[in-house]
């Protein structure tokens, strides 16, 4: 469908950002870009389901949130090293979407927005209670681990080039899911899914592979950021809060394409940080955050890249 | 014989949609089926389609039983349909509309193999200029057109038409008979459901009538048209009647 010029600029102008960091040597920045890559690839890997689907996934930091669990005990009990570990939290993050939505993307629009937040919480639940992942007081590393890197600092410049590496993976795979057979069947799901089942379209498999895409990638991002952060607990792996910033920054920058999810996300992380040091909304970003999201859905659904898409015909190719 | 549809029945609560029906139809004729509003026609497409479970009976394509498959399976068999109340994607375009057709459907194309079949059944159906418009932009004539263009574009070997005619100008209508006729023409067995008498008189090569859920006729046009248990399911409307006695005495 088209020339793939999207991803011609959008990666160049990624890399160009992950490369701040290193370059400046500055660790302030090394961190707001840590966030800033991180957003992004929950972004658009909700925006598999969210965007090219038409699910709703409210509760989707469920899969960060295992993912994270997956790795850092693997990490922790049997000294597996980050990239492996990485990558079996996806794995296991996506495998739980998957059996999931076999039960949960029976159900539509509403319904189905609120089962994913029962799930979430029943995992938080779930989690709080088992004693060999430490309960609800989490679980924590030894310094120790951090040796096989090369010591802390080396350790975790590592988790953030892991984590760099990952945003750029996710970005050209979401991409090319977007313009793939699968991705047409999952936006003809969109679209009107009883029109896409007449038409041939396996609605259910693509559901719950779709919903496994995008899991896959949040549970590896869940991984990077627990290592880099040494603790783990039930609280911060399974926040609500994510999941509702997850869900705006795809609705702001624009839900079905690549680039607006990539914008939500930036836009997003500058918003916040504004908000947050402004001595007059620091309490209430969440707040504002809610309004602008309500802005945007009476008044510009299609998100600012959908937006501009509508505007101009010439930059549509570059903006998928 | 292409389609064996055996004594189905469907029931919705109290009502009998569909009551034993019972029907076959020929590889590559056009049968029509007409009847009141409420008769059950656009029901029977949904038990052939598979869009729900029938409660009795069973429908066989091409000698296999699909009685028990879902419409996805059944799409990808080669049973493709159009909506009576126009189903398109709207916020793709006319071109990947028709492309989820080619791709899902029994042609289960590529991308760029879809891409090809779409511009060609989109120059079928006279929508070639629209490729690029979003399906949602379109007026309701060509939403009609664009039915009928990803149904073609999954390489079906039965097509279901569900009243494409309805809405249309006398303009348009002919335009689309042509159409009807050139899918005729390449080999594919057409199903539709219309209110139009003249129209489906004169297209069809077999007529059959439901009535409140029953076949109370089957056979030539000009048979089923003269059959009193139809001119009496029409009576409520005497011009109808009168107009298919009509229609019948000008083909002689």
């Amino acid at each position: 469908m088209g020339k793939g010029k999207t991803l011609f600029w959008l990666i160049p102008a990624l890399l160009i950002i992950i490369l701040i960091p290193p370059v400046t040597g500055s660790v302030t920045t090394r961190e707001g870009v840590f966030l800033i890559l991180m957003y992004v690839t929950l972004a658009v890997s909700l925006n598999i389901i969210l965007g090219y689907t038409g699910y709703v996934s409210f509760g989707h930091i469920v899969f960060y949130g295992i993912g994270g669990y997956v790795a850092f005990y693997l990490m922790k009990f049997h000294g597996i090293h980050l990239i492996p570990a990485m990558i079996m939290g996806g794995i296991g993050a996506a495998i739980a979407a998957f059996a999931l939505g076999e039960a949960v993307l029976r159900l539509r629009g509403a319904f189905f927005a609120i089962a994913t937040i029962g799930v979430n919480e029943a995992v938080k639940a779930l989690v709080n209670n088992l004693n060999f992942i430490g309960g609800a007081e989490g679980l924590f590393f030894n310094f120790r681990i951090y040796n096989t890197y090369g010591g802390a600092t080396k350790a975790i410049w590592f988790s953030y080039y892991t984590m760099a590496a990952l945003t750029i993976t996710t970005v050209i795979a979401a991409y090319l899911i977007k313009k793939s057979k699968f991705g047409l069947g999952l936006m003809a799901i969109r679209e009107d899914e009883d029109a896409a089942i007449i038409l041939g379209v396996n609605a259910k498999r693509y559901k719950s592979l779709a919903y496994a895409a995008s899991a896959l990638f949040p549970g590896m991002v869940g991984a990077v950021f627990f290592f880099k952060a040494g603790n783990i607990e039930p609280h911060d792996a399974f926040h609500l809060i994510k999941s509702i910033e997850m869900i705006f920054m795809v609705m702001l920058g624009g839900y079905g394409s690549v680039t607006g999810a990539v914008t939500g996300a930036l836009v997003y992380e500058r918003l916040k940080g504004f908000l947050l040091v402004n001595p007059l909304f620091k309490n209430l970003h969440m707040a504002i955050s809610g309004v602008i999201l309500l802005l945007i859905v009476l008044f510009m659904p299609q998100g600012i890249v959908g937006f501009i898409r509508e505007k101009s015909k010439k930059l549509r190719e570059m903006l998928e | 014989m292409i389609l064996q549809v055996e004594d189905v029945t469907k029931t919705f609560g109290g009502l009998v949609a569909l009551s034993d029906v019972a029907f076959q139809v020929e590889e590559g004729e056009i049968l029509g089926i007409i009847g009141p509003n409420g008769a059950g026609k656009t029901t029977l497409f949904n038990a052939i389609s598979g869009v729900f479970k029938i409660d009795k009976g069973r429908v066989k394509f091409q000698d296999r039983d699909i009685t028990s498959l879902p419409p996805n399976a059944r799409a990808r068999l080669g049973i493709a349909r159009t909506h009576q109340i126009v189903k398109p994607l709207n916020d793709l375009t006319v071109v990947e509309n028709v492309m989820v057709g080619a791709c899902f459907g029994k042609g289960n194309a590529s991308l760029p193999a879809a891409r090809k079949k779409a511009q060609e059944v989109l120059e079928f159906v006279g929508l070639k200029e629209k490729g690029e418009v979003l399906a949602g932009k379109l007026n309701v004539p060509e939403k009609k057109r664009l039915e009928m263009a990803r149904a073609l574009a999954s390489d079906p070997a039965i097509i279901l038409l569900d009243e494409v005619l309805a809405g249309l100008n006398p303009i348009e209508v002919s335009s689309m008979l042509k159409v009807i006729k050139a899918i005729r023409d390449k080999g594919i067995t057409i199903l539709m459901i219309e209110h139009l008498m003249h129209a489906i008189m004169n297209v069809s090569d077999r007529v059959m009538a439901l009535v409140y859920g029953r076949k109370v006729s089957e056979g030539t046009p000009g048979e089923v048209a003269n059959d009193p248990q139809v001119i009496e399911a029409y009576l409520g409307d005497p011009d109808l009647a009168l107009k298919l006695l009509k229609d019948k005495r000008r083909r002689g």
